[in-house]
């Protein structure tokens, strides 16, 4: 029995349906939607807090602190309140997120050589706003302190000096959007081969091709490379975009990076595979493939540092295959990292292609019954 | 196992269970070359799992089935090259156009370049679908979708088609188009195993099977399955009754001891009736309603009784095996 009998028909006739398929516009569509969104919008950095200041001392003191919070552009000052339960009031209606309160003896406790207190209310809602909002804040409160102790021009016993390599300007664009080229291939490929072949059987023309002697690997592998292909053409396409649209230079070798996306792209495929071979319609197939999606988004390491999970959920996000992609992305694209970084990754991306094809291409049956 | 050389199917014992329920069950018939069988059974009675079974689509728990001297179980794939199929869902590609369905199949089928041209040229024009060669299949009319399908199904000159459902929801004169072809295929040599509810296009098969609750209940050629004793049980023949208010009329015929069965067919009635019912004893019984009888005659069981028939008598003797 030849294994690959009808393999290019089943291309052929893949190629003819996907150029005439309405929805394939959107293959280039969503990932410049996806590219703006998260490459624009999300900006990670927090800046410009909503905040509203009760100053009830009214001091060249107290305007001086207001002032210094202003500076480190963390606060937006929106406006001047008279008490603590306006403050209150503006945090519940979410018109402002952090309130500044200064005691009416604040500037005379100063000039007393008194410790003065200044209060800051955070809205806790939001953590990483309300975090950044309590650092800055200390920060602001330890500067005025060492400068009223009179230390500020004398040397700092200790210096802490920081320099960022890659990425200087800390731009959370950069971060995101080289991610971003794992995170859209993953979406493309994996719903369009699970639709692919649900599609097949939805229509009920996997039961016709059940009947003639096409193979089972010929069918899969028919199915697969067209896809493949359209997944290589937008990571192109992403990349291009990352360059023109973001600025991101390509610091390492642009053809490792093509040959670990192919090698990416054969889990992600075989996933599409699977999928389909569980799901028994179109919309089965796409609550499944949410179900890989979300933990692809937000445990991969694409959207939040996975360091920081609870150790069940750090150990989760082994296995997924995109976050061994996005470390590779981020590596050859921000860092400039070579092979000789990032062989593990290339190694567990490989152990995924095995067993997922393998998985795949088992649970396939060509017996519909 | 009397497999005769020139049968196309033997069925022998087949038997398919899903867990506890059993949807074929015990099947045994053999199909003649070149001869139209005509399946029938009501929905759920397991003609579509018969068919799959003979398709290599579903392996029967027991049994054994035989297209062309060779086991379904033992080389589904074998099979597969000398079958056509037609489901009963439209199931071609849609959004490929006449042509591009018949080479993709073509090409699945193994044929190559010329003979690849040739045999699609050759299918296309036996179903006379090439005005439409450049349509996609999706807009084309059910008729047309049903000729498609058969033309890809011959594509590659199979011995056995099986056709499930083929003139289900399509117009009249598409019908006898496609049965026109069916019997220009069946002089040809070719072997189909059709599936239907329609009684006109079973009387137009060379043979018949009824398939019932799982079992077959009744296979044969017509004519000899209208002959058979249980169809029309001994002492008693059919009549049919042409009359004014026909309805009514069944009614108090149906109330008359000595008339087992009476059904309406159109403005007719068709009856049942002990031999010692006379004619006049019918038309006495209607003018008594005020009911005028035009004709009464005597007619043979049409496949449809026998059915019925056969059906009533399995459904009161329940058996489990």
């Amino acid at each position: 029995m030849n294994m690959f009998r009808g393999f290019w028909a089943v291309i052929y006739k893949e190629m003819i349906q996907v150029r005439r398929d309405p929805s394939t516009r959107f293959v280039f569509l969503i990932p410049l939607f996806q590219m703006i969104i998260f490459g624009y919008a999300i900006d990670m950095d927090v800046q410009h807090i909503a905040t509203v200041v009760c100053d009830m001392d009214q001091s060249v003191e107290s305007r001086l602190i207001v002032a210094q919070m202003a500076n480190t552009r963390t606060f937006d000052i929106t406006g001047e309140v008279a008490s603590e339960r306006d403050i209150r009031r503006q945090i519940v209606a979410g018109t402002a997120k952090v309130g500044i309160i200064i005691p009416g003896d604040y500037g005379a406790k100063l000039l007393r050589g008194e410790q003065a207190t200044v209060q800051v209310l955070v809205d806790g809602s939001d953590s990483s706003v309300a975090n950044n909002a309590v650092q800055t804040s200390r920060g602001v409160g330890m500067l005025q302190s060492l400068q009223r102790a009179g230390v500020s021009g004398q040397l700092l016993p200790v210096d802490v000096r920081q320099r960022v390599l890659f990425n200087p300007d800390l731009i959370s664009a950069n971060f995101y959007v080289p991610a971003l080229v794992g995170i859209i291939l993953q979406i493309v490929t994996v719903f369009l081969t699970a639709f692919a072949i649900v599609r097949e059987r939805e229509r009920g023309t996997l039961e016709q091709l059940s009947v003639t002697p096409v193979s089972r690997s010929a069918l899969i592998l028919g199915k697969l490379v067209p896809y493949a292909i359209i997944g290589m053409i937008q990571t192109i396409f992403v990349l291009l975009l990352m360059r023109c649209l973001f600025g991101v230079v390509i610091e390492g070798d642009v053809f490792l990076l093509l040959a670990l996306s192919v090698l990416f792209l054969l889990p992600a495929l075989a996933m599409g595979i699977l999928i389909s071979t569980i799901a028994f319609n179109q919309a089965e197939a796409m609550q499944m493939g949410m179900l890989i999606m979300l933990p692809s988004i937000l445990l991969s390491g694409f959207a939040f540092p996975r360091e920081t999970m609870p150790l069940p959920i750090y150990a989760l996000s082994f296995g997924i295959p995109v976050t061994y992609y996005v470390q590779i992305l981020r590596g050859i694209i921000l860092r400039g990292a070579g092979l000789w970084a990032l062989w593990p990754q290339t190694l567990a991306l490989a152990g995924f292609a095995v067993v997922l094809v393998v998985a795949s291409s088992v649970r396939f049956q060509k017996r519909i019954g | 196992m009397s497999a005769a050389a020139d049968s196309a199917i033997v069925v022998e014992g087949l038997t398919r269970k899903f867990g506890a329920f059993t949807a074929v069950d015990n099947v045994s018939f053999e199909i003649g070359r070149g001869d139209i069988f005509g399946f029938l059974g009501p929905n759920g009675s397991g003609k579509s799992t018969v068919i799959r079974m003979l398709c290599g689509l579903l392996r029967p728990t027991t049994g054994t089935a035989l297209l062309d001297g060779i086991d379904v179980r033992r080389d589904p794939e074998s099979i597969k090259q000398r079958i056509g199929y037609t489901s009963q869902k439209f199931s071609l590609y849609e959004d490929l156009t006449v042509d591009e369905n018949v080479m993709f199949f073509g090409r699945i089928y193994g044929l190559k370049n010329r003979r690849l041209k040739e045999r699609r040229d050759a299918v296309i024009g036996l179903v006379g679908i090439g005005d439409y060669a450049g349509r996609l299949a999706g807009q084309l009319s059910g008729g047309w979708k049903q000729r498609l399908a058969v033309a890809c199904a011959l594509l590659h000159e199979p011995n056995i088609i099986f056709l499930d459902e083929p003139t289900a929801g399509i117009d009249p004169v598409a019908r006898r188009d496609l049965w026109d072809l069916l019997f220009k295929l069946s002089s040809a040599g070719t072997t189909l195993f059709v599936t239907t509810h329609y009684m006109d296009e079973a009387e137009r098969c060379t043979d018949v099977g009824y398939i019932y609750l799982s079992k077959l209940i009744v296979c044969g050629q017509p004519k000899t399955l209208k002959a058979l004793p249980e169809v029309t049980p001994g002492g008693h023949r059919r009549l049919e009754v042409e009359c004014e208010e026909s309805r009514q009329a069944l009614e108090r015929l149906r109330g008359v001891d000595g008339i087992a069965d009476a059904t309406l067919f159109g403005q007719n009635i068709h009856l049942l009736a002990r031999d010692d019912i006379t004619e006049a004893d019918i038309r006495g019984e209607l003018e008594r309603g005020g009911i005028g009888a035009r004709e009464i005659r005597q007619i043979e069981p049409s496949l449809e009784d026998v059915f019925v028939m056969l059906t009533r008598r399995h459904a009161g003797t329940p058996r489990k095996r």
